[in-house]
């Protein structure tokens, strides 16, 4: 490999912005008090933090003391989804979300399942927009929550969340949202799309890994997640990490600043790696919505070859991507969010998924272009099913 | 991930290709699951393998072991070739992670698929050789694009 490598895997995780890391760096090593001691050293520490949950709550058109910090996305949506079901209990044990969930909400449905909780999970069109009929039809009495992601992770399908938090709120249930692919992307308003509790992750968008926080609307009755201290309003005890916080308040600032123009730089190069694409190899498709897209999601089935031979032969070319979720990858059963947009088997083992930021280049997708034509052209000439596919069309 | 010798299989897979009018042809695996791997055997009278080439449509492992299972076929008599396990796959390339030992258990089955047909159609049983179970791959929910 030559040269630096060609990032596309932004949905993944991000490179952590130069300005994210120097808000970060006093937190270690000068102002490195814990923020609930009472001298100096710890008010220091304890103002970086309420100075990122403001910032945080203006960005969703929250209050401040609706932002809890998390370790992630995933301890987010575990929150949000336990706590929920045990509150509200008493008025049901019912739960809606949707097929193509990340792995943090669906296994943690089945875990709720597994403790008396029915969930329904509603289906996804073609595109994999959830059907806001079979939602409607799913609501029940003892419905107590609707979890539907902000934007899928694999590919990039924008869902109706504002169509769903009104349902949600005329038949008075929760409405929590994943938004970890969304957030810092895309202009959020909790109160305009009636959402009761959004989680967010800062390594998705140039900021720290081990950061992400969960907003939940005031008077929800969530209880604590990790008992202890009196740390995040006593829900969520342990001492903050405090550069991670103050890092993750940098990034929302940074990414909320140039949201329009990033998220147009983006579009630009997402649209004209698509185009190139399209034009150069034959027998693909994309897969996801075409108007309804996050601006930095291209995600491609390729017919007759597999995702891991792309994968690795496109590393050797310097070119990271993912095939399907990077969470998935482990498993050798193919992406459950291109199974349910109806991709059969062998075409969901052939998908290639490349998430770019607003610091590639075209030059950088020309380069990626050339390098899928050759090696899906080299992976075909090797694969039976494209011998089969050939002689087929030659009959 | 992978050993060295399996990424120079996948980078550099030896015995790619088909051999027209083969003497056995073998195709084994399943698209549900990501491998298919295809195997021709060139046989000749005195019953050596001549040439043995392959097609596979699967990860960087399917291609390796198939890769292997080729090189090591290669101008052996079909009792050698019968002795050519999975394990002895795996052991050439220095090893498969866990979730990839599946991949060599195709190579052994496709080149005992090939085998099969070659006795078939030449009338012979080969000892030790089972029917290799049925090929599902074809067309569950094709779609064209």
């Amino acid at each position: 490999m030559k040269g630096n490598p060609i990032y596309l895997d932004n949905a993944a995780t991000t490179k952590t912005a130069p300005e994210v890391v120097e808000a970060m760096l006093p937190y270690f090593t000068e102002q490195y008090g814990n923020p609930s001691s009472i001298y100096a050293l710890g008010s220091a520490a304890k103002e970086a933090v309420n100075r990122a949950r403001k910032i945080i709550a203006s960005t969703l058109g929250a209050q401040a003391n609706e932002i809890y910090f998390t370790a992630g996305g995933s301890e987010a949506d575990n929150w949000a989804l336990v706590a929920a079901a045990e509150a509200y209990a008493p008025k049901g044990r019912h739960i809606i979300t949707s097929k193509i969930e990340h792995h943090a909400v669906l296994h943690t449905c089945e875990y709720l399942e597994k403790r008396g909780y029915e969930v329904t999970y509603v289906d996804v069109d073609e595109h994999g927009i959830v059907k806001l009929e079979d939602l409607k039809h799913a609501i029940r009495p003892d419905t107590i929550l609707i979890s539907v992601m902000f934007a899928n992770n694999e590919i990039g399908t924008i869902q109706p969340i504002k169509e769903i938090g009104a349902l949600a709120k005329e038949h008075g249930i929760l409405f929590h949202t994943d938004a970890v692919q969304a957030y810092a992307h895309l202009p959020i308003h909790v109160d305009e799309m009636n959402i009761d509790m959004l989680s967010a992750s800062g390594h998705k968008f140039h900021g720290p890994k081990g950061i992400g926080f969960l907003y939940i609307r005031t008077g929800l009755k969530i209880r604590s997640f990790l008992h202890g201290g009196q740390q995040e309003r006593g829900r969520r005890a342990g001492t903050e990490n405090v550069p991670g916080i103050a890092g993750l308040g940098r990034a929302a600032e940074l990414a909320f600043e140039k949201l329009g123009e990033n998220a147009e730089k983006e579009r630009a190069l997402r649209d004209y790696l698509i185009e190139k694409i399209e034009k150069e190899i034959p027998h693909c498709r994309l897969n996801g919505d075409r108007e309804q897209r996050l601006s930095n999601n291209v995600n491609y089935s390729f017919r007759f070859v597999e995702g891991e031979s792309l994968l690795i032969m496109l590393d050797m070319k310097g070119i990271c991507a993912s095939s399907g979720s990077a969470c998935t990858s482990g498993s050798l059963d193919p992406s459950h969010v291109l199974l349910a947009i109806g991709l059969p088997h062998e075409t969901a083992h052939g998908s290639l998924r490349m998430t770019v930021s607003a610091e590639n280049t075209m030059e950088e997708m020309d380069r990626t272009a050339e390098a899928i034509k050759e090696t899906v052209g080299r992976l075909r000439e090797m694969s039976p099913l494209y011998e089969d596919f050939i002689k087929k069309e030659k009959l | 991930m992978y050993s060295e010798k399996v990424m120079d299989h996948f980078q550099n897979p030896r015995n790619v290709g088909e051999i027209e009018d083969a003497s056995g042809v073998g195709t084994v695996g399943n698209a549900k699951c990501g491998d298919i791997m295809r195997i021709y055997l060139d046989i000749d009278g005195d019953g050596i393998i001549r040439d043995c080439k392959f097609k596979t449509f699967g990860c960087g492992a399917a291609v390796a072991t198939s890769s292997m299972a080729t090189e090591l076929v290669k101008g052996k008599s079909i009792e050698e070739a019968m002795k050519v396990t999975n394990k002895a796959v795996m052991e050439a390339l220095d090893g498969l992670p866990p979730v990839k030992v599946h991949c060599s258990l195709l190579a052994e089955e496709a080149i005992h698929a090939a085998l099969w047909d070659y006795a078939e159609k030449h009338g012979i049983k080969i000892e030790g050789l089972k029917e290799p179970k049925a090929d599902i791959h074809e067309g569950e929910g094709q779609e064209e694009y």
